[in-house]
């Protein structure tokens, strides 16, 4: 445990600032709050692999002093799988926007859950491919609008989710960056959960996607945010009618008797040694 | 020296000189006709206590290779064709990274499914040219069970040595058939070993453009924290659009390769001496040049062969050489014409013809020899 | 090259015909230390299908590696008779079974019709092994390796409990090889 007194500058690359991010943007309320939780759980910064596909949310890897890498377009899990197996000693965490991690990498998130293999994804769930001008992706909502649905989409989104945990994901959350002491509180959860744990966070493009769905401002989807976000417990007494147009934030989803990937696999390996 | 010899399939030589060369982690996706590396890796590598994987699919099976890499793991991937189509995108970002990787290509007739149980050479332009934008690559085509051996030992050093990823092209033919194969011990053969930089972590940079020299990748999770991304870096590991680090980040990545070509080609002469036709041939084709080389000299016709080992960097100088004094050059390959482009470019003033055969069925000694023949005659 | 012998072993996968091949490559190539190597073609199948396993023996390093000049093949199917006869030396020697191959149009070579099926039925007790009788009968006509070699090299790769059934099926193949041998 580290017990120095937390100091965003201790973990920042401050010579690879400012970043990329818009003024407004929600991505740099929960790379604060990961920081925060990173070091309340405290990790030496030798210690943490972060690696992140490609997108805005990304780029974060980059800002922040641990072992990252900044892989391809959804395979950020990939690389993380590879670098966990081999070194299980270390505190992987993957970044991802919503398009990375379940459009092209989509069967990486899903084989990642069903391994449980011990490592966090966080999900910065904007709806929307921000970096590339704001096309549809698959968690934006249905009859909203994007530069690729100009006449309102018609896909039905995923609900990131409920996906883990059918996939096999066995620490499952949400929060928004709106919600910031809630995000770092679950993020800490997340990290020391042993497991392949998902953190859902809500996140605001007013760039890119509030633009063009009534949103203009980074205040707007704030306020969408607080005013959709449902505390799952709250939601339960909930009917469908009340819920719609709501998601769900909390621990969603816990279980700690599936076995874990890494160490099953190494289980594994003294199994065979003794024989 | 004890010697060990045994028979066994190519895929299962690259296997053993995986593990030979200290390999620390395979991970592939199944696929015709190389799945016996995979097969073989999943019951030798837990044994010794290292890892095997079975990905989701041939992307993510670089994707693991490359994490394992930068973690300083010796790592391996085996494919075929379609697969390899697949793991482009991460040879690329092996490139651009300079991460080191062997990459097996055990190649099967193309293009898409194609034909999974029978042979080709098609894949080698795309070994050298597949993945997008500027970069060099190194690639060998083994001619036999125990070239593979030995060769995928050299391919680990070449790896690690030039922190790039490097393929290994054999066929369906060499992977699946049977041959002897002295089995070297460990201190028979030069091992080049992952290293910790010689600076400390705060001196570290986790590359270097100017200095010639390849800078040591460091392992990560022991104290170098540095950062890796596809897109154009600089020398400290960070993007940069600055167009003096752009052309000094391209020029580095094809000259680490092309400057140091001398230590990383390897070829084979045979009969070229007085030679009046030049058979250029790789892999298995050129078991049956030798053969028809042998049928041809009978006959009275003064042929010679040029293997290339190294096929990527492709051995220009050579063959510029020879064809100096040898003015008719026979390219046989199983594909429709790929490494003639190569000879046709460096050759000066030579005629030079194809044999280009693609029936799925090797190219045999008596169709080379009847094309020698041929060729003799013009 | 005049020391080159080409076999073929031909029939349908699951036979064990690769096994086959394997064996007598490695009995040449380790046990006697000539130069060996072994070959498949296969289709999509991984039972039925035609499948050949090829072995080539010589004292000279071995090039082409694969078959086109047949010596030797045996064969274990109509359709794999058919299939890969058509290269076997105008006196290269065919076996077929007499029960597997009754269609004898195609036929090249010296032909021979043996009761392979027949003989592992009533000595065996089941056609388990009649790749092995094929591998005897290859090895007992041909003389390309000892008897003593490919006894070892069998026994190298018999799973544990089947070496004496295994002795067996390559005694009953020794003897009908040396049938066509005396009948020569």
């Amino acid at each position: 445990m580290i017990k120095t007194k937390f100091n965003y500058d201790y973990y920042l690359r401050k010579n690879t600032l400012p970043h990329i991010w818009c003024p407004g943007c929600g991505d740099g309320i929960i790379l604060k709050a990961l920081l925060r939780a990173i070091h309340k759980c405290g990790y030496p910064k030798d210690e943490v692999v972060i690696t992140s596909g490609i997108g805005c949310a990304s780029r974060l890897p980059g800002y922040v002093d641990f072992n990252t890498i900044h892989t391809t377009h959804g395979r950020a899990l990939t690389f993380a799988i590879g670098i966990k197996m081999y070194k299980p000693k270390l505190k992987v965490i993957t970044i991802s926007g919503d398009g990375d991690a379940l459009a092209i990498g989509g069967n990486h998130f899903i084989h990642a859950a069903r391994r449980n293999i011990d490592m966090t994804l966080i999900v910065f769930n904007n709806y929307t491919y921000g970096m590339t001008g704001g096309q549809y992706s698959p968690t934006q909502p249905l009859d909203s609008y994007s530069t690729t649905t100009p006449f309102g989409n018609i896909e039905s989104p995923f609900d990131v989710c409920n996906l883990a945990q059918a996939a096999g994901a066995t620490w499952v959350g949400r929060s928004t960056s709106y919600h910031a002491v809630q995000l770092e509180k679950f993020m800490v959860n997340a990290l020391n959960h042993t497991g392949f744990s998902v953190l859902d966070v809500i996140t605001n493009c007013h760039i890119s996607y509030g633009r063009r769905n009534k949103m203009k401002s980074p205040v707007d989807m704030v306020k969408y945010q607080k005013e959709k976000a449902i505390a799952a417990r709250s939601a339960e007494n909930m009917s469908a009618e009340e819920l719609a147009g709501r998601f769900k934030t909390g621990v969603l989803f816990e279980k700690t008797d599936k076995p874990e990937f890494s160490s099953e696999y190494y289980k594994k390996l003294e199994s065979i040694k003794t024989k | 020296m004890s010697k060990n010899i045994k028979l066994m399939q190519g895929n299962e030589a690259i296997a053993e000189g995986a593990l030979i060369a200290g390999c620390d982690f395979f991970a592939g996706y199944p696929i015709t006709p190389s799945s016996e590396v995979a097969e073989i890796l999943s019951n030798k590598l837990p044994k010794i206590g290292k890892v095997f994987l079975q990905m989701e699919d041939e992307i993510a099976a670089l994707g693991a290779v490359l994490g394992a890499a930068l973690g300083g793991a010796k790592a391996i991937t085996a494919s075929s064709g379609p697969g390899i189509s697949l793991k482009l995108e991460h040879i690329g970002y092996a490139s651009m990274c300079e991460i080191p990787c062997v990459i097996i290509n055990v190649m099967r007739g193309g293009p898409s499914t194609g034909l999974p149980t029978l042979p080709a050479q098609s894949d080698i332009m795309q070994a050298r040219w597949g993945t997008h934008g500027d970069h060099a690559i190194i690639a060998i085509t083994p001619s036999g069970v125990n070239e593979s051996l030995y060769e995928t030992i050299r391919a680990f050093n070449l790896a690690v040595k030039y922190r790039t990823p490097v393929m290994i092209l054999t066929d369906e033919i060499i992977g699946h058939m049977r041959e002897k194969v002295v089995i070297p011990d460990k201190n028979e053969v030069e091992i080049i070993d992952v290293k910790l930089p010689d600076v400390p972590p705060e001196k570290y940079n986790p590359y270097n453009f100017t200095s010639g020299k390849v800078t040591p990748l460091a392992p990560m999770g022991e104290g170098y924290r540095y950062h890796v991304t596809g897109l154009i870096h600089g020398e400290t590991g960070f993007p940069s659009q600055k167009t003096d680090v752009i052309q000094n980040a391209e020029n580095w990545l094809i000259d680490k390769i092309y400057k140091n070509i001398k230590d990383i080609e390897k070829f084979e002469e045979f009969q070229t001496g007085d030679a009046d036709i030049l058979i250029v041939a790789y892999g298995s084709t050129s078991r049956s040049a030798r053969q028809a080389i042998t049928m041809a000299r009978a006959a009275g016709i003064k042929a010679g062969m040029f293997r290339p080992i190294t096929i990527w960097p492709f051995p220009e100088e050579q063959i510029s050489k020879l064809s100096k004094r040898i003015k008719k050059i026979l390219v046989p390959e199983m594909n429709m014409g790929q490494v003639i482009l190569e000879v046709q470019r460096n050759a000066c003033g030579a005629e030079i013809y194809g044999l280009n055969i693609v029936n799925g069925e090797p190219i045999t000694p008596d169709q080379i020899y009847a094309k020698i023949k041929e060729v003799s005659e013009l | 090259m005049s020391d080159r012998i080409e076999f073929r072993f031909s029939g349908s996968g699951g036979q064990g015909l690769i096994l086959a091949g394997i064996i007598l490559a490695d009995a040449a190539a380790i046990y006697e230390n000539k130069n060996a190597v072994q070959t498949q073609s296969y289709g999509p199948e991984a039972r039925g299908g035609s499948s050949k396993s090829e072995v080539i023996i010589s004292d000279a390093p071995i090039e082409y590696p694969k078959a086109t000049k047949v010596d030797y093949m045996v064969s274990l199917t109509q359709e794999s008779f058919n299939k890969y006869i058509n290269d076997v030396k105008d006196d290269g020697i065919v076996i077929a079974d007499k029960e597997l191959v009754t269609d004898l149009s195609k036929a090249k070579g010296k032909l021979y019709m043996l009761d392979m099926v027949k003989s592992a039925r009533e000595e065996l007790g089941k056609l388990l092994g009649l790749n092995i009788i094929a591998l005897g009968i290859l090895v007992e006509i041909s003389g390309a390796v000892s008897r003593d070699s490919i006894e070892k090299a069998l026994m190298k790769r018999v799973p544990k409990g089947f070496e004496d059934y295994n002795k067996k099926a390559l005694e009953i193949g020794f003897r009908l090889g040396k049938e066509i041998k005396n009948n020569k």
